[in-house]
């Protein structure tokens, strides 16, 4: 039966030789290279889940009255954006499970796409002839970071609605068009026209899936032509031969092990995790707010970061030339952005490495870039930290105006000393092996005179 | 009949043996067999099985108690199995050979330089070359500028009336969010009340209010603003346009003995008893005031508008006073 399939097929699109190649195509073993495939399946699940809520979500902001089942609301006016998560939530059966499980999904997505990016970092994956392949996917992480904020956007609950406050008022900030910018795409002042809804939705379920998913094809594309790197575990492994497990029979039932597992944990979190139940935060209005909000977790970062601002607006006369959060929702991240974007380039001028690479080098291999990619990290994770401050004195009962004066102290110091302290342990490793390479030498000698 | 299946059954439960094959031949090593980690797989997919059949019945039941936990479970558990059928497959019953391979060329100079050739070579018969690539430059450039001149039909691009608009002016009674008006009265020290102006547009960034009561002598400044004591501010913090929605008085007395207004989104501090100014947090503005006066009624009404336009700060957010509206 096998041979027929085969044969019709080839007789019919001629593509048993780039099948039969990629049935022996090389997957290099090693459990780090198993995060971005987590990645790829989660966005997967996404796009299954997404499609079966957008069967039952209606983008309007047109004002109605509850009649549903759960009591609390009813009778309490509301947009039909938000009745209709409502509902997707209580009366569609099997809605919650699946809008849970696309929400855990989307915090797993991006959590499994930045570990996948400091594997790629600290290992050096994205030098030459990989770098396209790196500013694809840090682009990807941009988009995705937009893609879950629109996400939970559209539910229109109030929790989403102080978000898109925040998110209006980051785009004011942007000096010169900021305001500009803001009217088109709200069509006018905060909370702006009904068709902004319709737009959020569009952008969400097309355009940046779409866009994504294209980026995500050339991607993977770019790593199969290029093939996979490898860490040097043998001697056969070199910068010209790959050694690896093939595509068929040794790979394929990990990667569909992994894909099953990846999705049987995201239902299993949709079903038994709760997770923004938008019902208890009622519809939103633009007079009210909730204290102790915190957005999804990859948000955090832009909190802290709005958060940490000493407040002032720059101006000149009448003219506000910087408000202030131009610096925690747009240049903090835009320095995180250029960072990402930049340094292979920057790696290369200072290295003057030219050369191809299709060995990965360990953290310990390149200690100024385990340095300053921890460092970096540390000052992200801090500003990250810092967005939680009120959880923190609600639970500890420590001064929130403290600890926001501690954190400006911590955010500059902590990343140097993170990044002094790993160049430290990096030359350390390095100089034990030296060692040990030493000592096993002489060893050898010795059996080899006895 | 039972002779067709027992010999079914035999056929499908008994082991085969697959034509020997000459090793040398073989693309795939072989590798010894595993019948107890096959059974294994075979047991786990057949748990699959079930948990995704009980999936079904658990989404056909009305009224089941814990419904979406069920489905969430046997779903969930119904991919784990098979996760784990795939995991033994991939452990015990394929072989994991390691096989070496040569990366592909880095580059390949003779394509390339074909490439260019033939780039170059189509465009011989151009004499004006310089000047036709500069038309096709412009031509694209212009495509692209008409091809996104409609997106300007989004929102108004350059019309920044809008952002100065309030719902306020002289006159205006402030009333709670069922239209309810509120008599000075009303108004509590050590509390804060929503206000919106009477027949106002409640959504509007320029209708809430944040209204509380201070002893007459606390207040420092924009002492004209105060009805007897009672002072309102925009609720629409300055910084990023959240609702405020603490009123630090008369708790956290230990640490800030004066009242504060504060927005939950990043914790913007404005000080009631000095017109809105801003004691900590990321605001860059000073909250809008809108001055008060109390009627002969009773009511609290606004005795004019806002002192700056509300809502975040943006280029624009200095150089006009707020409009009253049409």
């Amino acid at each position: 039966m096998i041979k027929t399939i085969v044969r019709k097929l080839d007789q019919r699109s001629g593509t048993a030789p780039i099948v039969r190649k990629t049935l022996r195509y090389l997957f290099p073993d090693h459990w780090s290279f198993l995060l971005g495939e987590v990645a790829l399946y989660a966005f997967v699940i996404l796009v299954v889940t997404g499609t079966y809520l957008a069967f039952f979500y209606q983008d309007s902001t047109t004002v109605v009255t509850y009649h549903g089942p759960y009591l609390p609301l009813r009778g309490q006016p509301m947009t039909e954006a938000y009745r209709s998560v409502l509902n997707i939530s209580t009366t569609v059966k099997a809605g919650l499970l699946i809008r849970q499980t696309h929400h855990w999904a989307a915090d797993i997505f991006l959590a499994a796409i930045v570990l996948h990016l400091f594997r790629i970092f600290f290992t050096g994956a994205y030098r030459k002839p990989r770098e396209l392949t790196y500013w694809i996917g840090v682009t990807m992480l941009f988009m995705a970071l937009l893609e879950g904020y629109l996400g939970y956007s559209l539910a229109d609950d109030l929790l989403s609605g102080m978000g898109l406050a925040i998110g209006n008022g980051v785009a004011l900030s942007i000096p010169f068009f900021g305001a500009n910018l803001a009217s088109l795409i709200w069509g006018g002042p905060f909370p702006g026209q009904h068709e902004f809804f319709a737009r959020m939705y569009i952008v969400h379920v097309f355009l940046l899936p779409a866009l994504i998913g294209t980026l995500l094809a050339v991607h993977l594309a770019l790593v199969a032509l290029k093939h996979h790197t490898q860490f040097r575990r043998t001697r056969k492994q070199t910068e010209r031969k790959l050694v690896g497990v093939p595509t068929f029979p040794g790979q394929t039932p990990r990667s569909l092990a992994l894909f099953f597992g990846t999705a049987g944990l995201l239902f299993l979190l949709g079903g038994l995790v709760q997770i923004n139940p938008i019902w208890l935060w009622g519809p939103y209005h633009t007079y009210l707010s909730t204290n102790g909000a915190q957005p999804d977790w990859y948000l955090g970062w832009l909190i802290g970061g709005l958060r940490l601002m000493p407040g002032f607006d720059v101006t000149i006369g009448h003219y506000t030339l910087v408000p202030n959060p131009f610096w925690g929702g747009v240049l903090f991240p835009m320095i995180v952005m250029f960072f990402l974007y930049l340094w292979p380039v920057m790696e290369r001028k200072a290295t003057g490495d030219y050369a191809y690479h299709n060995l990965l080098e360990r953290p310990r291999d390149a200690p100024w870039r385990t340095a300053i990619g921890l460092g970096f990290i540390s000052w992200v994770f801090l500003i990250f930290v810092a967005g939680s401050s009120d959880r923190v004195d609600v639970l500890f009962n420590l001064s929130y105006q403290a600890q926001i004066h501690v954190y400006w102290v911590l955010v500059w110091v902590v990343p140097i000393v993170v990044g002094a302290i790993a160049y430290r342990v990096c030359k350390e490793l390095q100089e034990g092996e030296r060692v040990e390479r030493k000592r096993e030498h002489a060893e050898h000698a010795a059996k080899a005179e006895a | 009949m039972r002779n067709w299946l027992v010999s079914f059954l035999l056929l499908l439960i008994g082991r085969r043996r697959p034509k020997p094959l000459g090793d040398a031949d073989r693309v795939v090593p072989p590798g010894a067999e595993e019948p107890r980690a096959e059974l294994a797989a075979i047991v786990l997919l057949a748990l699959s099985s079930l948990c995704a059949i009980a999936f079904v019945v658990f989404y056909a039941l009305d009224r089941l108690p814990n419904q979406t936990q069920l489905m969430g479970g046997a779903i969930g558990m119904c991919l784990i199995f098979i996760a784990a059928a795939l995991t033994v497959t991939a452990k015990k019953l394929v072989v994991n050979e390691e096989i070496e391979d040569d990366y592909p060329v880095d580059e390949h100079p003779d394509e390339q330089e074909a490439i260019v050739q033939v780039v170059e070579e189509s465009g011989s018969r151009l004499t004006r070359r310089r000047l036709f690539k500069l038309s096709l430059g412009a031509a694209g450039g212009a495509l692209g500028l008409a091809a996104i001149t409609p997106i300007a039909s989004l929102g108004p691009v350059f019309d920044m009336k809008p952002f100065y608009d309030t719902e306020w002016r002289r006159g205006r009674r402030l009333v709670d969010e069922r239209g309810k008006p509120w008599r000075a009265d009303d108004i509590e020290a050590n509390d804060f009340y929503t206000a919106f102006p009477e027949g106002g547009e409640m959504e509007a960034l320029g209708a809430p209010l944040v209204v509380v009561r201070l002893k007459p002598d606390q207040i420092e400044s924009h002492k004209a603003f105060a009805a007897d004591g009672i002072v309102a501010f925009s609720k629409i913090c300055t910084h990023a346009g959240c609702a405020i929605s603490l009123y630090r008085a008369p708790l956290f007395q230990p640490d800030e003995p004066k009242p504060a207004l504060v927005c939950p989104c990043h914790y913007s501090t404005f000080d009631p008893a000095n017109g809105g100014a801003v004691t900590f947090g990321p605001a860059g503005r000073k909250l809008p005031m809108l001055p008060l006066r109390i009627d002969r009624q009773g009511y609290l009404r606004a005795a004019g508008n806002f002192d700056g336009p509300v809502g975040p700060s943006w280029w624009g957010v200095r150089m006009k006073k707020p409009n009253p509206p049409a």
